[in-house]
């Protein structure tokens, strides 16, 4: 799919320079929580330095576009805007209840998706459910966050590490432990049915067929089949196969996740980070219709938010989108539905001049 | 059909509504139906106007899009905005020039026409323009509508200052070369009209 030319344009070299600047810091804030977190290096385990190495990259990545993506004019408008209705003193406390109420229904059960379709919404939450649950263990495993050890006064008991801190002991024959062993096995076949409901979905929605590309809506469907699936070869290796071939297996799931580090900040998955950042869109409309309406010049009928219609000028500035019309009143100022309207009537007015000049 | 090109002539639509049915039935939009289908002052004619999207060179919609979540495919088709990205915020449905993009409240997602691109990306008609009885919505080539139609076929419109081009042609008489919009003020306007409680005419215009 094509960029907006006038979008790219302002890409100027200061962008560049800004984002660089994100991204090292981004880069530069997870060296600092490495070392912090690990004790110095103390529990980091020099086994999983590429995935560490590739996580970094990651950081600097999603800096670095998560800048860019703000410095485009509507979406830093409504990023500050986001935050300026969600902290306002007289709203806060709502704001706060409102906040757990769409994490709960946005995020964690993702009902929006739901009310798209069921298949969507079977592939999407097991997805997105198992790769969190996949993050929240590897993350903190390859930065040297959590370890585990032995108790020197039992072999059968195990102790879970915090940042160097022990916040949990099981044995180890206890359920707790398997579930513990076994999370990333228990997250891979997590993604693996979402990869599986969604290559479904793909290929017989006749919708989604048209419009679905290789490197958007294919691409990381790969990339997780290859994860898990190369994960689940370990646990195999391991318990039915004696540990054959595992060095190998697990340099080629290394390599499947350092790929997926990699494309993380530039392919689909950066919508992972940029939707929960526009939770404040929820707000803004909230405030949105508790405040004034705006009302179209030609009709008189309230069309929607008199803040949004203001910004909307603002972005449209910035974007050197000129809608002033000539008797000083603004394009923005019309309702969509007398914009069809104005349009249809603009055209018959040509035909009867036309025909008036005959 | 190779080469062909939307025309969109306003001033040939009957209000049949066939459109607006056959629209719901395109499979990237399924039950949806995407096309508007205005009456114009309801109390005084029946003249309507159909309005699909005009498929901008820069889009506006996309342009003002917070969540950069609405794209054009390589053939010029502007798409309904991408559903990982989509927040709802309906920025595109108050800027677009033509009015176009709605806003789908249950799905929180903004969805427009997207010239049944299952079909006319594989050389096949849009749904409209399959069904208009009229010729007000026709998808051919454009040598096929200058033989067939007295005016011309335009893409270049003006709104206040914005100069926009689309892919989409409306035809307009030979002598024009750009379609200025202001803002057409008629009298019989929804608010503009004394409230009558049994006035079916007012009723639809307002529905």
């Amino acid at each position: 799919m094509k960029k907006n030319s006038r979008n790219v344009a302002k890409a100027g070299g200061s962008d560049v320079i800004h984002a660089t600047t994100w991204g090292l810091l981004a880069t530069a804030a997870l060296i600092g929580g490495i070392l912090i977190g690990s004790r110095g290096l103390r529990y980091f385990d020099p086994a999983l330095v590429s995935y560490a190495g590739a996580t970094l990259f990651a950081a600097f990545g999603l800096g670095y576009r998560f800048s860019m993506w703000l410095r485009r004019p509507p979406t830093r408008l409504y990023w500050f805007r986001g935050w300026e209705v969600f902290l306002q003193p007289r709203r806060f406390s709502k704001n706060i209840v409102h906040l757990f109420e769409i994490l709960w229904s946005n995020i964690v059960l993702q009902r929006f998706i739901g009310r798209r379709s069921r298949m969507r919404w079977t592939a999407h939450w097991f997805l997105a459910w198992g790769c969190l649950m996949a993050a929240a263990i590897t993350f903190p495993l390859s930065f040297g966050w959590l370890h585990f050890e032995t108790l020197r006064s039992s072999q059968q008991m195990y102790r879970a590490f915090l940042f160097g801190i022990p916040v949990v002991q099981f044995p180890l024959n206890s359920i707790i432990a398997e579930l513990m062993f076994n999370a990333l096995d228990i997250a891979a076949v997590m993604v693996l049915i979402g990869v599986f409901a969604a290559l479904w979905r793909r290929g017989r929605d006749h919708g989604a067929m048209a419009v679905q590309q290789f490197a958007d809506d294919l691409m990381p469907l790969i990339l997780l089949f290859a994860i898990s699936i190369t994960g689940l070869f370990l646990t195999a290796s391991t318990h039915l196969m004696q540990g054959l071939h595992y060095t190998f297996l697990s340099e080629l799931h290394a390599i499947t996740v350092i790929i997926t580090l990699l494309y993380l900040p530039f392919g689909k998955f950066f919508h992972i980070f940029q939707r929960p950042a526009q939770l404040g869109v929820d707000f803004y409309k909230r405030a949105g219709v508790e405040g004034e309406q705006a009302v179209c010049i030609r009709c008189g009928l309230m069309y929607g938010s008199r803040m949004q219609m203001d910004d909307l000028k603002q972005v449209q500035a910035a974007l050197n989108i000129q809608y002033q019309l000539a008797n000083a009143t603004h394009y923005q100022d019309v309702c969509p539905s007398c914009r069809r309207k104005n349009i249809a009537l603009t055209q018959d007015s040509m035909w009867i001049a036309a025909a008036q000049k005959r | 059909m190779k080469n062909a090109e939307f025309f969109i002539d306003y001033s040939r639509c009957i209000g049949c509504q066939a459109c607006v049915q056959a629209c719901a039935e395109c499979d990237t939009h399924r039950g949806v139906s995407m096309i508007h289908l205005e009456t114009v002052a309801r109390r005084e004619s029946v003249q309507t106007a159909p309005q699909i999207c005009m498929h901008c060179e820069e889009p506006i919609c996309a342009q003002v899009c917070p969540a950069d979540a609405i794209k054009k495919t390589p053939d010029g088709v502007v798409q309904s905005s991408l559903k990982p990205r989509c927040i709802g915020c309906s920025n595109c449905v108050m800027s677009c020039p033509f009015g176009v993009p709605k806003y789908q409240i249950d799905i929180d997602q903004m969805m427009k026409c997207d010239m049944c691109y299952d079909r006319s990306s594989v050389g096949k008609k849009p749904m409209c323009a399959t069904v208009c009885p009229s010729g007000a919505l026709t998808y051919t080539t454009m040598q096929d509508i200058q033989r067939t139609r007295r005016g011309i076929p335009i893409n270049e419109w003006k709104f206040g200052g914005e100069v926009v081009r689309t892919k989409v042609y409306v035809m307009v008489p030979p002598e024009v070369q750009r379609v200025d919009i202001d803002v057409v003020q008629i009298a019989g306007t929804a608010a503009a009209l004394p409230r009558d409680p049994y006035d079916v005419a007012l009723m639809l215009e307002n529905a």
